[in-house]
């Protein structure tokens, strides 16, 4: 660490990825460069995140299934972590790399924050996420793609704004909701029938859990809520006070309003 | 070629330390203390964004006194150290004591293989559940290190601040008493005016250190010991603003 502390300040990074990669590039979850193709490799695979805006920020919900192939690997995972006290995000893809891509993600923002003293902005922070996909590219060729979709506060607009990225590491700017992962398609759907502006945070639950509900129907990489194991998605909401978990008791009862709504109309779909 | 002289070694390490010890001693008091709430650390800091008490890890903090680019190196350092650690083991196994005894390394390196010594002094707190687990370590410009029970002063006239501390130091006293204690400890130590530093090597002009307590720029923080309650749930590590210490030292 004397090399460290005498080193040129100019040198020195704020950045806990650039540290890591100069000095530690082995702790890298993309540390590693697979050899030969991965197509045979299984491994398991987390699936459908959705997100959307509510009146007072922003809101992200995963469902609970990892798959490996045809087989379910995990019933319990969860996909969503807060990302700092004001921004939370969610994975799709594949779940080893993707969680030490949240670890590693969570320790950039603390990091930063501790050595400047101050919070990246919420564009700046999307943006390092934008740049740790990227360095995941040359396991994405291998089929080991990771895709995030990240959320946040902005305290100056002030609204939730959402952020996807593709596996190279392009970084859009989704308006209303978005949704990533296997089940996305219905997911997606559902919300744009379901969303509306100015959702209370009540509502919002809701219909993230309906969305997931229509995702897991019709994908068999999405796990529905679940009674027997009482495994309900998991569910963070942020706005101007933080970021925070939803209780267990409030998307249970959320889950079983939908499961009720839909015996009910007692048909097909 | 000019002419070496021989000086002995121990002449060589006594004018290190003397030049180390005289740049530690221009600069103003830090004070770090255990209490019922967690560790408080108090700093007389004239500035509101250089600080001399920082946040190291989830429940490890650190303040120094001394060379701001010195111990400002230090201090990031010490977060690499620690966010590499938790990241590559566990959160939970980032230690004080560990971080303590790298500063150690440090610091003996350059005191003996560097141009000039760091000027600096360091305390490394670490806010354990109950007081009986919090660890206070204070290394020296040398790398010496020291285990300190309950409370450590250092830098500008830091025997005088030991001493009002050492008076009025009590186990579970509350985070407010524990910030007035500080801050009384702080203002006990500065000189009385007409006879304040000489010019040059002071800080502080002397018709600063009639004023009051609260008037002087104070730099505090809290590791907290239940973290728990706050959003980030992890870390300890709060900074007060001015108008929460002032709620503090009043209340």
């Amino acid at each position: 660490m004397s090399g460290d502390a005498v080193r040129l300040a100019a040198e020195a990074s704020s950045s806990f990825l650039e540290h890591l990669s100069a000095t530690r590039p082995e702790l890298l979850p993309f540390g590693v460069t697979p050899v030969g193709g991965a197509a045979a490799l299984q491994v398991p695979h987390a699936t459908t995140i959705v997100a959307l805006q509510t009146a007072s920020g922003v809101l992200m919900a995963g469902d609970r299934r990892a798959t490996m192939g045809t087989l379910i690997a995990s019933r319990s995972m969860e996909k969503v972590f807060p990302a700092d006290e004001s921004s939370v995000m969610g994975i799709a893809g594949t779940a080893g790399l993707a969680v030490d891509i949240v670890k590693l993600f969570q320790v950039e923002l603390e990091h930063y924050e501790k050595i400047e003293g101050t919070q990246l902005s919420l564009e700046g922070r999307a943006n390092r996420l934008a740049a740790m996909v990227r360095g995941n590219l040359s396991m994405a060729m291998q089929g080991m793609a990771v895709v995030p979709l990240y959320a946040g506060y902005e305290p100056s607009a002030p609204t939730g704004r959402i952020f996807s990225y593709d596996v190279t590491g392009g970084r859009y700017e989704e308006h209303e909701h978005h949704s990533v992962g296997s089940g996305s398609t219905f997911a997606r759907g559902a919300l744009k029938k379901l969303w509306r502006p100015g959702l209370e945070e009540g509502d919002a639950v809701r219909v993230a859990v309906e969305a997931l509900y229509d995702a897991a129907d019709d994908d068999s990489a999405t796990g529905g809520p679940d009674p027997v194991r009482q495994l309900w998605p998991v569910i963070y909401v942020v706005d101007d006070g933080g970021s925070r978990r939803v209780s267990e008791d409030v998307v249970k009862e959320a889950a079983a309003a939908v499961v009720a709504g839909r015996s009910a109309q007692s048909r097909e779909a | 070629m000019s002419q070496q002289f021989y000086v002995s070694p121990e002449q060589i390490m006594k004018d290190r330390a003397d030049f180390a010890r005289k740049g530690i001693a221009r600069g103003r008091s830090v004070v770090v203390l255990s209490c019922a709430a967690g560790i408080a650390l108090v700093a007389e800091n004239p500035s509101s964004s250089l600080h001399k008490i920082g946040e190291i890890y989830d429940r490890i903090a650190f303040a120094a006194v001394g060379k701001y680019n010195e111990f400002e190196s230090l201090r990031q350092a010490g977060v690499r150290y620690a966010d590499v650690r938790g990241f590559s083991y566990d959160r939970s196994d980032v230690t004080a004591r560990g971080l303590a005894s790298v500063y150690a390394q440090s610091l003996g390196t350059v005191f003996t293989a560097e141009q000039k010594p760091f000027e600096v002094e360091l305390a490394v707190a670490e806010v354990g559940r109950t007081q009986d687990e919090d660890h206070i370590f204070r290394l020296t410009f040398d790398g010496s290190i020291a285990d300190e029970r309950h409370f450590v002063a250092m830098g500008g006239r830091a025997d005088k601040v030991t001493a009002a501390l050492e008076e009025g130091w009590r186990d579970g006293l509350g985070l407010g008493e524990a910030l007035r204690l500080a801050t009384r400890a702080l203002v006990a130590s500065r000189p009385a005016p007409g006879n304040g530093a000489s010019a040059g090597d002071g800080e502080a002009p002397a018709s600063e250190a009639a004023q009051p307590a609260e008037a002087f720029a104070l730099e505090a923080a809290v590791l907290d010991r239940e973290p728990g309650r706050w959003r980030s749930k992890r870390r300890a590590f709060r900074r007060l603003d001015a108008a929460r210490l002032k709620e503090l030292l009043q209340e």
